[in-house]
């Protein structure tokens, strides 16, 4: 049954032949989804398919792991996908199994509402009014537009907006924008305005970066906690968010079979990776993370459970002796946790408790068992740091592997997100950009409201004091954030929807989202089914792998590759050598292959051989990663990135911009970790109005907003609000009934789904469903993003998406 | 060939994710109205607000991935009037297209809602454990797609031998209805079958 694809990426046929099988397929698709006749064949007769050939391909999405696909292909027309099946499975070099998202990929190329044709906006901005034309006139268009937005703005006008359905291949990526072919074709025309941060990290990575000095660190390798006596997370759903099995889930399940080691989850919702592995769970408030630390180290510090010599060695700031000279006393992280600081408040459990919402009882137990328990895991997702004060939590949590010693040894870990092994690979070269201003990637509404009035230490604006023009051009490929995935979709569109602001928006995409409803030109891509390309892992612990990823039927409709597209733009507006280098998009591939050889010898000598391999495979090998060993070995020799070499509980950096920043009323910016009260927190006065916190985890039905059209996966994982059943109760609402959730911001109904499984007082409500917003403007789709806000992260300027109050009624 | 095929499903690491049922409905090309497997979310708890605000619980919540259990006694079978569900030569039980003329009195009998109605064929389908996968020699679809590699497969007695033989939980049927051919590993904080703990969790996504 198994053959190897004995295509080339650059071997696919269109012909008139294959147009009308395809198109065939799809019309029953859309005509006949409901009775399962998906290609004019008669449920029994499905029963054997049949497949001229198999073909090895990726799921490109979001989600951080990155997962094989063989897709079955007949007569042109992909009849099934499976996954990685090779090899005995052994642990180490294990099979890349995809998750449900992955194995649904047959009805996402297939989607009824795949964009078929270029077209122009004929409507309103965002109405969704659009008209059919040729290649030929959309790039014209886009050539004509671009120049003009030079001309009377400059580069710096022109935006590459975040986005990231496709982040694992090398030509088509999506993701960083500075990656991508379009920054390669602004970079030939003279730059473009960069951005930094991401709507996963933002508040992470700048608290990492301030603490560790190195922004991209996690913590120790997953399979790491096979050494560990005591894993705890604080928040971090591996299950759902990364469920592929290259990935995090099956390391962790792994170690935990190995070694046996007890794991607490500390979460406002009974996640699916507490299902799995979690002992005990241990709900908290949303954004409250940095109390509960402080009452920690507070149990910690008191009860002598400190490793002291390890703060001594190894950190500033932990206490008076160990401050920076020129800052003023009281500033230490011990002075802030034993109530010897500015706000004379020792941080006990008692105080804690009442914060978080966790028994005092239950605060002291944890301090101990994380106190003894040797070594001992610290680790967090990307949910807490998603807050308003999201910086501090990250950094407090950190603080707590630091406090107990556990920063750089085996079975211990940074208080970061488990991480993994990257494997060296090729990157597409997208040529050096003259304009070397960015913005936080959140504040891209901004930059087009008020953009030249935008500083640096008012708006986080770095490469220059300040913008010189607000954003005039918007590009936009293979992303959702311009409606859904950014913060506040009725304050966005306002903005967006005034055409004398942003003037020209370019969406080049697969389907009709959100935020293609608001492209002027829009462009359709093909899916990574559709082109070839090389694909790296993303995060896995234990092995290291490259996909490569055939063409495995030929493009649709008019759908062409954003190389393509890009090339084009680039010949009408006379950069195309520069551009191209003479190459085509397959030649791109042969070149680069190339490439990646001179990285990894051991490649196989032709492109047509990897793409029949399918998985270029490095088995774990050694002992699991253990991020600073050297410099826990030896800091002298080995010093950190930061400043003092060392790990910075206490920031200086930190502590000057709270001073010297121009921060909104109510913001802060300490210098040791603090627990912060913010707007819509735990404690806002507001909360008498809107008395429920919002958050969003990732749903295993989607990566952020892709697959969210995809009919199979809606069917077996609902989208729905998950509500505890007392405050359901006080409202009357039964599982399965449809509520609504409302702000200031804005309204959406959705299904409730009554559980135990979060704490009362917070309901969350899974990002990334699709925007569907009635005349009205009651959201309909389950968007999250309509209650939302865009005030930015004091700090990291980043996304606070899971700091709502709302409230809820039943409809 | 197995004679006596049977699942084994390690309750205690699933993680929920219906990989298994997306694999089924792809391999077997099913629209959104059948479902040969299908994944329950159990779960139950109570909460407790102390006077200062705090919360205390001991919730629990685990998920079940259920397709055909191709019975030792399938009641199904017993219930057809057509004797178009049968068990095969390796124990699968199945549908006889050319009998089968839809009356869903199995789909009506079996605890598992196995039988699945295709209003498109106007007969009845449901797991066929992967036939044409197992001649070739691969697992089922469910089995190989499982990224926690909490799902098995094999002959009854193997699995017994290789996994041992474990109580029913909730929120499973009694296995004396159908002696079911399916062998579990039950969660930690898996309740007995019967309980009244908890409820199924996910009524709509069944």
């Amino acid at each position: 049954m198994k053959k190897k694809s004995k295509r080339t990426p650059s071997a696919g046929k269109s012909g008139r032949r294959s147009f009308m099988k395809w198109s065939s397929a799809l019309g029953g698709a859309t005509a006949l989804c409901g009775t399962g006749v998906f290609y004019g064949l008669k449920a029994a007769e499905r029963r054997k398919p049949e497949a001229d050939d198999i073909i090895w391909t990726s799921c490109n999405v979001n989600c951080s792991s990155r997962c094989a696909l063989r897709a079955h292909v007949k007569d042109g027309v992909i009849t099934r996908i499976e996954t990685d099946n090779a090899g005995d499975d052994a642990y180490g070099g294990h099979q890349i199994r995809a998750c449900l998202r992955g194995r649904s990929m047959r009805h996402l190329v297939y989607a009824p509402d795949r964009l078929k044709y270029p077209m122009k906006r004929v409507g309103k901005r965002g109405e969704g009014k659009f008209e059919r034309i040729t290649w030929h006139e959309a790039i014209n268009e886009i050539a004509a537009r671009l120049r003009k937005a030079i001309r009377e703005h400059g580069n710096e006008s022109v935006y590459i907006n975040y986005a990231t359905g496709q982040v694992g291949s090398t030509l088509s990526k999506s993701w960083p924008p500075s990656g991508t072919v379009i920054a390669r074709l602004m970079n030939c025309l003279g730059g473009f305005l960069d951005q930094y941060g991401t709507y996963s990290s933002a508040m992470i990575r700048e608290a990492m970066m301030r603490t560790y000095g190195d922004g991209g660190i996690g913590s120790n390798g997953v399979n790491d906690m096979a050494y560990s006596k005591l894993a705890v997370f604080f928040g971090w759903n591996p299950g759902e968010t990364a469920a592929g099995g290259s990935a995090f889930m099956h390391d962790l399940l792994t170690a935990r079979a190995k070694s046996g080691l007890r794991i607490i989850i500390i979460d406002p919702c009974f996640t699916d990776t507490a299902v799995s592995v979690a002992d005990e769970w241990i709900p908290i408030r949303p954004g409250t993370d940095a109390a509960l630390c402080s009452a920690l180290a507070y149990e910690i510090v008191t009860n002598n459970l400190a490793d002291e010599d390890f703060m001594h060695r190894f950190t500033v700031g932990y206490d008076e002796a160990g401050m920076p000279r020129g800052v003023p006393g009281g500033n230490s992280y011990k002075s802030y946790i034993l109530g010897h600081g500015r706000d004379r408040t020792p941080k006990t459990p008692k105080w804690a408790a009442e914060i978080c919402g966790i028994p005092e009882h239950r605060i002291t137990r944890l301090a101990h068992e994380i106190g003894t328990a040797k070594p001992c895991c610290i680790a967090q997702g990307w949910g807490p740091q998603r807050q308003a004060n999201g910086e501090q939590s990250c950094r407090s949590i950190a603080a707590i592997a630091c406090l107990t010693g556990n920063v750089g040894i085996h079975g211990g870990g940074t208080g970061a997100l488990p991480d993994c092994s990257h494997m060296p690979f090729v990157r597409f070269p997208t040529l050096s950009n003259p304009v070397k201003a960015s913005i936080p990637m959140f504040l891209w509404t901004d930059a087009i409201v008020r953009g030249p009035e935008m500083t640096a230490k008012r708006d986080g604006i770095r490469g220059a004091d300040q913008l010189k023009s607000p954003i005039k051009f918007l590009w936009n490929y293979a992303g959702n954030c311009i409606v859904n995935q950014h913060s506040d979709c009725n304050k966005t569109q306002a903005i967006l929807q005034d055409e004398t602001r942003c003037e020209t928006i370019v969406v080049m995409d697969n389907f009709m989202t959100s935020s293609a409803r608001y492209a002027d030109i829009l462009l359709p891509c093909v899916s990574n089914l559709e082109e070839a390309d090389l694909v790296c892992h993303d995060n896995t612990a234990a092995q290291q792998y490259a996909i490569f990823a055939g063409k495995v039927v030929d493009p649709m409709w008019e759908c062409r590759s954003v190389y393509d597209i890009c090339s084009d733009i680039a010949k009408r507006m006379g950069v195309w050598e520069q551009y191209s280098e003479g190459r085509t998009r397959d030649e791109w591939i042969h070149y680069l292959y190339a490439q990646a050889r001179i990285i990894l010898p051991d490649l196989p000598p032709t492109v047509e051989e990897a793409f029949g391999m399918g998985i270029y495979r490095r088995p774990a090998q050694g002992e699991p990663f253990v991020p600073f060993e050297s410099f826990r070995k030896d800091p002298e020799k080995n010093p950190l990135k930061t400043p003092s070499g060392k790990i910075e509980i206490f920031s200086r950096y930190m502590w000057e911009c709270g001073r010297e920043w121009e921060l909104a009323a109510g913001d802060r910016i300490p210098g040791v970790p603090e627990f912060l009260d913010t707007w819509e927190g735990a404690r806002d006065p507001l909360r008498a109005e809107f008395p429920i916190q919002l958050i969003g985890h990732h749903s295993k039905q989607r990566t952020h907003s892709t697959y969210g059209n995809v009919d199979w996966l809606k069917r077996v994982a609902a989208h729905e609000l998950w509500l505890n059943t007392e405050d359901a109760e006080a409202r009357g609402i039964r599982h399965g009934d449809r509520a609504k959730v409302f702000n200031g911001r804005g309204e959406v109904e959705v299904r409730v789904k009554v559980t135990p499984r979060i704490m009362p007082g917070v309901a969350t409500l899974p990002e990334g469903a699709w925007y569907t917003p009635d005349p009205d403007g009651t959201d309909h789709g389950g968007c999250i993003n309509v209650l939302t806000s865009q005030r930015p992260s004091p700090f990291a300027k980043g996304n606070p998406q899971h700091t709502n109050l709302v409230q809820v009624v039943k409809v | 060939m197995l004679k006596r095929p049977a699942f084994h499903i390690d309750i205690d690491i699933c993680t929920g994710c219906k990989t298994c049922m997306v694999a089924c409905m792809d391999k077997n090309d099913l629209p959104v109205n059948i479902l040969f497997r299908r994944v329950t979310e159990y779960t139950g708890g109570e909460w407790v607000t102390n006077p200062d605000g705090t919360c205390e619980q001991d919730v629990f919540a685990y998920y079940v991935s259920i397709s055909c259990n191709h019975c030792e006694n399938p009641i199904c079978i017993r219930s057809c009037p057509t004797t178009a569900m049968h068990k095969d030569e390796n124990g699968i039980v199945s549908v006889d297209y050319d009998k089968c003329v839809g009356c869903r009195y199995c789909e009506w009998s079996c605890p598992y809602r196995a039988p699945q109605y295709d209003p498109e064929l106007g007969k009845m389908t449901k797991c066929d454990f992967c036939r044409d996968y197992l001649l070739e020699g691969k697992p089922p679809a469910c089995v190989a797609a499982c990224p926690n590699r909490a799902l098995h497969f094999g002959e009854y007695d193997e699995l017994v031998a290789r996994y041992g033989k474990t109580d029913i939980i909730a929120p499973l049927p009694d296995t004396s209805i159908t002696r079911p051919n399916l062998l579990i590993r039950p969660h930690r904080k898996a309740r007995p079958a019967g309980s009244k703990d908890g409820r199924v969790g996910n009524p709509e996504e069944l």
